[in-house]
């Protein structure tokens, strides 16, 4: 792809796609800045209520830093040429981020039969639904995008050596990674 | 992103033939104009998209111009068109509210938005920095279809029953958030918000691919300095949209949690119909910040593109290099930062701390110095020049002396105390449809102009350009410039009938006048759709390769340019993009390798 209109000179230079990403990144980032800065305004504010984060988080937190690191793995592995390799570990990550999502969904229902809904008052717990939960919808977003490319993997007729996809999805697999990170430690600290 | 580039018939035959990759290939009618990847093409689609909807947007104000300017007279019309939207030929509030919304929704995020940029920077990208397309013309292709879609869903929103979202364009809640408070809070409310959410997606969508194409796809010799201003314009707006449109989605999701799922992010102590509502500890100036931490830069977004294209007319037209080339930079650069820290000067009256608010109106005020750079630039470049006066030159000099009339009236509103008792008057209403309806138009309508030869390979008829021009400037001035002192009178805008109060009734022909002044300007807009449209198919056909004797790299490019723009290598470029009048020559071409005797700028 795009082989005719990127030409040598430019391949030097950082891929398109790539930095395509990064602006991409930059512009998610300023979503959750804006939804969290409106979570410290509120906060100030009379009437607020806070809540106790179900362990459950713990574990989507443990298996999305999992995920993280197996995707490293598969483009090391994809690099070197270990293709079964590639696909095995690019599975592990497809899993593993499912398995996340499900946490998350879980851990939702955990927070919801706990009381913390959303009529009534104002509060944390209404803050986290909506922030986990569009969060929730960027991993997603990546899990299906981990499906496609492990299914081009498997079925793909033609081999393709260019890593560039590759380092694509995992730039965005360690963004959202890292995402949940700061919005975990973001609720610890001020939910 | 296939990998062959397609070339039209006609290019092909033109005597070149063909370079080794270049293959003909047989476009259908769907790849070529409907899921076309060719960023002519979707700068084409934004286009007349745009079009369709200024004209949409525009009959809007004359229908409540019609209510403002005699508000005592029936117009049997209106009720043979709209039913019971305007029963006894008279405009509902309803309906009136509507109107207004819908009118700023569509102009300001429709068609200044998505139309100017996406017109511009679309077809001028890839053609003035030499590239064959964007980074991703299929992210660009799917950029134009998200507006399109959104599209669908706004235009839809007019044919609900309880009729399009009506809360004013801000849509601030608690109005916007209840389904209860109004007609216009029900579904018309969700589907602008829904057509809102798509358009934010094709934003960044588009703002990603210039970004990256801007900084990633430039031409061997197109170092950042020798790009034309109207690109640096265009990245800068795309910085300021991609950055921003996410905080307006965060905003406009907690809305939709808000309404549907009776969360309290905006609501707090409410009663409606004698109903207290369970929300409690919400709070409404929360959405004013998310929204106009968007809606700021919005106005920018819509401003800086007609910038960088004034400032390449205004060179070109007047065959002299662009006074201060890098100030010009520099202040996009600072217009640029400072848009993002000065959002609160629309929430002065909130009760926002006046300590806070002072710091605003200093970042504010601020916006004046790299305003006033540009003003006295684009000034300068046409001071003592050869000036061609085209239509599209008319607009670039109309352009920067409304942009002057608006901007000083910025002055005014951006300080707190004077926003306190202008706030919320016609004054606001005349200082930012001059400064950034009326001079973005400008700034449109001359880019539209001058490359029509390139979109086209035809001109637009002179003629209807002058009349265009001169009447649209004079009622642009005869609308807006009487709104002044109707709003330093104290008289308030979004109000559908005025005549009860005896102080405001001195305004009575005033308001006639206007209302006369703005069906004139809107007739002769549509003689302006016309023109675009009559000279796409009957227009004169351009001759010359560079037809304006222009520098820049898109009138290297064959008359009618395929898909890739370029046939055989694309150009490399050897100097900066205003060579105008240098060493007794006209003109030098970006393309030209600076000379031995010859100082490179």
């Amino acid at each position: 792809m795009n082989t005719s209109i990127v030409s040598e000179q430019q391949h030097r230079r950082l891929h398109p796609h790539k930095f395509a990403l990064w602006v991409a990144i930059a512009s998610i980032l300023m979503m959750f800045a804006g939804l969290t800065s409106a979570f410290i305004v509120k906060s100030n504010q009379s009437g607020w209520r806070t809540f106790v984060l179900p362990n459950i988080f713990w574990i989507s937190t443990v298996l999305i830093l999992a995920s993280s690191l197996t995707m490293l793995m598969a483009v090391k592995a994809f690099k070197s040429r270990g293709l079964q390799q590639y696909r095995t570990l690019l599975g592990i990550t497809f899993a593993l981020g499912a398995a996340f999502v499900i946490c998350q969904v879980l851990g939702f229902e955990q927070l919801w039969n706990n009381n913390v809904q959303f009529k009534g008052a104002s509060g944390a717990g209404q803050f986290f639904y909506a922030i986990a939960g569009l969060h929730a919808v960027h991993v997603i977003g990546g899990v299906v995008a981990l499906l496609v490319i492990f299914l081009k993997s498997i079925a793909g007729k033609t081999k393709s050596y260019d890593a560039v996809p590759v380092e694509v999805m995992s730039m965005y697999w360690h963004f959202v990674d890292l995402l949940w990170l700061y919005l975990m430690l973001f609720f610890i600290i001020l939910g | 992103m296939s990998d062959t580039l397609h070339i039209q018939h006609e290019v092909a035959s033109h005597g070149h033939s063909g370079e080794p990759h270049m293959h003909h290939h047989k476009e259908t009618f769907i790849s070529k104009y409907i899921f076309s990847m060719d960023h002519k093409m979707i700068a084409k689609q934004f286009l007349v998209t745009g079009i369709i909807w200024a004209i949409i947007g525009g009959l809007f104000s004359v229908l409540f111009r019609l209510q403002l300017g005699f508000p005592d007279q029936s117009f049997p019309i209106l009720e043979t068109f709209f039913g019971r939207w305007a029963e006894g030929g008279k405009i509902k509030p309803e309906f009136y509210y509507a109107l207004t919304t819908m009118h700023g929704t569509v102009l300001i995020f429709f068609v200044l938005t998505a139309g100017l940029s996406g017109t511009f920077a679309n077809l001028l990208i890839p053609l003035q920095v030499g590239a064959r397309d964007m980074a991703s013309p299929f992210m660009n292709m799917l950029s134009f279809w998200f507006f399109f879609a959104a599209s669908i869903v706004m235009l839809s929103s007019l044919f609900t029953q309880t009729g399009p979202a009506a809360g004013g364009w801000t849509v601030y809640p608690p109005l916007s958030a209840l389904g209860l408070a109004s007609q216009g809070s029900k579904s018309g409310m969700d589907l602008w918000i829904i057509a809102m959410t798509l358009f934010v997606a094709s934003q960044l969508l588009g703002g990603l691919n210039y970004i990256s194409t801007i900084l990633n796809m430039r031409t061997k010799g197109m170092s950042m300095t020798r790009m034309p201003l109207t690109i640096w314009a265009i990245l800068f707006t795309a910085i300021l949209g991609v950055l921003s449109f996410p905080v307006l989605l965060s905003g406009l999701v907690l809305l939709m949690f808000d309404r549907h799922l009776g969360t309290s992010f905006y609501l707090s102590d409410i009663f409606v119909a004698g109903q207290a509502l369970p929300n409690e500890g919400g709070s409404a100036i929360l959405y004013q910040h998310l929204f106009w931490f968007l809606g700021h830069p919005e106005v920018y977004i819509i401003i800086l593109p007609t910038m960088g294209l004034a400032s390449e007319i205004l060179a070109i037209n007047s065959r002299k290099p662009v006074f201060g080339y890098m100030a010009m930079i520099a202040s996009l650069m600072a217009i640029c930062v400072l848009a993002f820290l000065v959002w609160a000067h629309h929430m002065f009256v909130t009760g926002l701390n006046p300590f806070l608010g002072s710091v605003f109106v200093l970042l504010t005020l601020l916006i004046a110095i790299p305003s006033a750079i540009k003003v006295f630039n684009w000034i300068t470049t046409i001071w003592r020049g050869n000036i061609r006066f085209t239509p599209a030159m008319l607009f670039a000099i109309g352009f920067v002396s409304i942009f002057i009339s608006g901007g000083l009236t910025g002055i005014w509103l951006g300080n707190s105390t004077i926003d306190i008792h202008l706030h919320d008057t016609m004054f606001v209403i005349a200082h930012f449809h001059i400064v950034m309806g009326v001079s973005a138009f400008f700034g449109m309508f001359a880019g539209i102009y001058h490359w029509f030869p390139k979109l086209f390979g035809r001109f637009m008829n002179n003629t209807l350009g002058y009349i265009h021009f001169w009447v649209t400037l004079a009622c642009a001035y005869l609308i807006f410039w009487p709104m002044h002192y109707q709003g330093m009178a104290g008289m308030p805008r979004r109000y559908l009938d005025k005549s009860s109060w005896v102080s405001f009734s001195q305004f009575h022909s005033l308001d006639a006048m206007i209302t006369v002044a703005t069906i004139i300007a809107f007739s002769v807009q549509l003689m302006f759709v016309f023109n675009y449209f009559y000279s796409m198919y009957k227009g004169r056909r351009v001759r010359s390769q560079n037809p304006w004797g222009a520098t820049t790299l898109e009138w290297t490019t064959p008359i009618h340019p395929g898909h890739g723009n370029w046939e055989g290598e694309i150009p490399e470029v050897h100097r900066w993009a205003y060579d105008y009048s240098k060493d007794g020559r006209d003109f030098i071409p970006q393309t030209e390798p600076v000379g031995e005797d010859e100082s490179a700028h």
